[in-house]
């Protein structure tokens, strides 16, 4: 290597940028396994599913469950629910009702309110969430703020007339 | 044989100058008042917190199935655990009142100002540390509160931007808060301690650069100041006695006055207590993420609310000396800023109404409204005052600050050293 090479700032310059650029890649790249732990473990994720009984659940009556540990709301919805849910789209976040059930008398809803995350509490027609004040009607559509979205339905489907998955289309 | 250890040492290690230089010889305005005293306090109250901390943690058991009744194993069975946990617990809300007096102080005075702006925003990160701190430990004794001020304050997060399920879930390494949360909480509450610690040192690092502020807002020449030791020592220690008296009546006759009765109930993710209330500390903050019906506007208002001290430095235009001491409107707008304050606590504190609504509205509004207008009525207000005639000294302190303003700016000539 001739001494030309050796005073040349220019390739001076080039390794110092490219060995910080790998130097960079590396220390993001130690990163990934210190972020990644405090993402969900495998066995929180295997709690993904739960299957739940309906038959004991009466006409106006609803049922609280527990997947992934969020409570989930199990509304069996008597006709004149049905109906008052259908006349309306909700409020704050318009949705028909027919979209949000498979089946007009089960509303099968996430129990937590899309503001802060408390459970709203069963109350006259719909929901009302004591945390702040947010209101929901009998299809789990925000009728009063400062919730921002609907109650959330979660992916479910019926395994038999009484029975239903939550956790899978 | 002492003196020879000393002198062994200061040969190896600068302790004799260091001691003197930063701690009995330290120059001190020799007119600070008691309200100067609540940086020494706080410093107490953080050592306080770290060592009752650690040694609770020798008995506290981070898992969701245990950690309710390990809380109460320590106030029964463990010798002196009901002192060490009511210490604990009183101590976080000490912290507090201390450091929001250390504050208040701070921009009543405007002590704020050049060229103690870094001291001031060193102080506004120890502050977040705290919070984070605080609301961190809040989850460990997993009672209803506790599990309910964590879901709602991690949900928070999901205001950011295309991600925000993720993040919550990240932050929480489940889907609700649970046992990975708790555990995180754990350790990362015994961490920030000593990233306190490390911080408190960068700020008195910047305190001793500029030195103590004092009641007069100007600047003492070094005739004025008086060593650290005795004078200021046996005043923090005065001050000292007197915290400790009315931190022991919270700890040994109403420990419980600070404690919601909610946090006795056992965390039950399926059901969400009628009332949730954050501590006292966090009440006015809490109001302004309410008083917002736009859930990410509320997040922005209420971090912003936090955040927007650190602004002082540049909100404040007034040149005139003592912050409140010399500035009427200074003092009333001050004033009203705390009852601003007392208000959004209360409406934070109590369930939300039509009418609690309206008010918290209104006082969220005049709270940003004072910072917002700060600029304006200095600038205005310094005007008014030199109108109605300043005394001479207070004028021709004025304009020597000027200068000195004008000397301290980043001035890329100035610092080649081409003008002297």
């Amino acid at each position: 290597m001739g001494e030309e090479t050796l005073d040349d700032g220019n390739r001076r310059n080039f390794l110092i940028k490219l060995t910080s650029v790998v130097g960079g890649a590396g220390v993001a790249a130690t990163c990934v396994p210190f972020v990644a732990s405090m993402n969900p473990s495998s066995d929180v994720l295997a709690k993904a599913e739960t299957e739940v009984d309906l038959s004991n659940i009466p006409p106006g009556g609803m049922h609280t469950v527990a997947w992934q540990g969020k409570p989930v709301f199990i509304l069996h919805r008597t006709p004149e629910q049905i109906a008052a849910s259908a006349a309306s789209n909700g409020g704050l976040d318009p949705q028909p009702d027919g979209k949000r059930v498979k089946n007009p008398e089960w509303l099968v809803v996430v129990g937590v309110c899309t503001h802060m995350g408390c459970v709203p509490n069963k109350e006259g027609p719909g929901w009302e969430c004591h945390c702040h004040g947010s209101q929901y009607d009998d299809s789990g559509r925000v009728i009063r703020g400062p919730a921002p979205k609907n109650l959330e339905v979660p992916p479910y489907h019926f395994v038999a007339e009484n029975k239903l998955v939550i956790g899978k289309a | 044989m002492p003196n020879r250890i000393i002198k062994w040492i200061d040969h190896r290690f600068p302790l004799t100058s260091f001691v003197k230089h930063e701690l009995t010889g330290y120059p001190t305005p020799r007119n600070l008042s008691y309200l100067w005293n609540f940086g020494f306090l706080a410093g107490f109250v953080l050592m306080l917190q770290v060592a009752t901390g650690i040694f609770l943690a020798m008995h506290y058991k981070a898992d969701i199935a245990l950690s309710f009744d390990s809380i109460q194993h320590i106030m029964r069975n463990v010798n002196y655990g009901w002192l060490l946990r009511y210490m604990h617990s009183t101590g976080a809300s000490a912290f507090f009142l201390v450091i929001y007096i250390h504050m208040a102080r701070t921009l009543y005075y405007g002590s704020f100002r050049a060229p103690r702006e870094l001291l001031w925003w060193t102080g506004q990160g120890l502050l977040l540390l705290l919070m984070a701190t605080a609301f961190m430990g809040y989850l460990l004794p997993w009672g209803q509160m506790s599990f309910w001020g964590a879901t709602v304050i991690t949900n928070l997060f999901q205001a950011t931007p295309f991600y925000g399920d993720q993040v919550v879930i990240w932050l929480r390494g489940d889907y609700t808060v649970g046992d990975a949360t708790l555990s995180r909480f754990f350790a990362l509450h015994y961490l920030f301690p000593f990233l306190i610690i490390g911080a408190v040192v960068i700020h008195l690092v910047a305190l001793h650069s500029v030195k103590s502020s004092n009641p007069s807002g100007i600047d003492l020449a070094a005739k004025d100041n008086i060593p650290f030791h005795p004078y200021f020592t046996a005043k923090d220690f005065y001050g000292l006695g007197i915290f400790l008296i009315v931190f022991s009546v919270f700890v040994f006759f109403m420990p419980n006055s600070l404690i919601e009765p909610a946090n006795n109930i056992p965390a039950n993710p399926m059901q969400t207590p009628k009332h949730i209330v954050p501590e006292w500390y966090f009440l006015p903050f809490y109001a302004i993420l309410r008083s917002v019906p736009n859930m990410v506007g509320g997040v922005v208002a209420m971090g912003l609310s936090v955040m927007l001290f650190a602004f002082m430095p540049f909100l404040d235009r007034s040149r005139t000396p003592g912050g409140g001491r010399y500035r009427p409107v200074y003092r009333i707008q001050f004033y009203l800023f705390l009852l601003v304050i007392l208000v959004l606590g209360w409406v934070g504190y109590v369930p939300p109404t039509d009418l609690t609504i309206i008010i918290g509205q209104v006082a969220t509004l005049l709270y940003f409204g004072s910072f917002f207008f700060v600029p304006f009525i200095s600038k205005a207000e310094e005007r008014w005052l030199m109108k109605r005639g300043l005394p001479a000294e207070v004028t021709a302190l004025i304009e020597s600050e000027t200068l000195e303003i004008a000397k301290r700016k980043l001035n890329p000539r100035r610092r080649k050293g081409e003008v002297a």
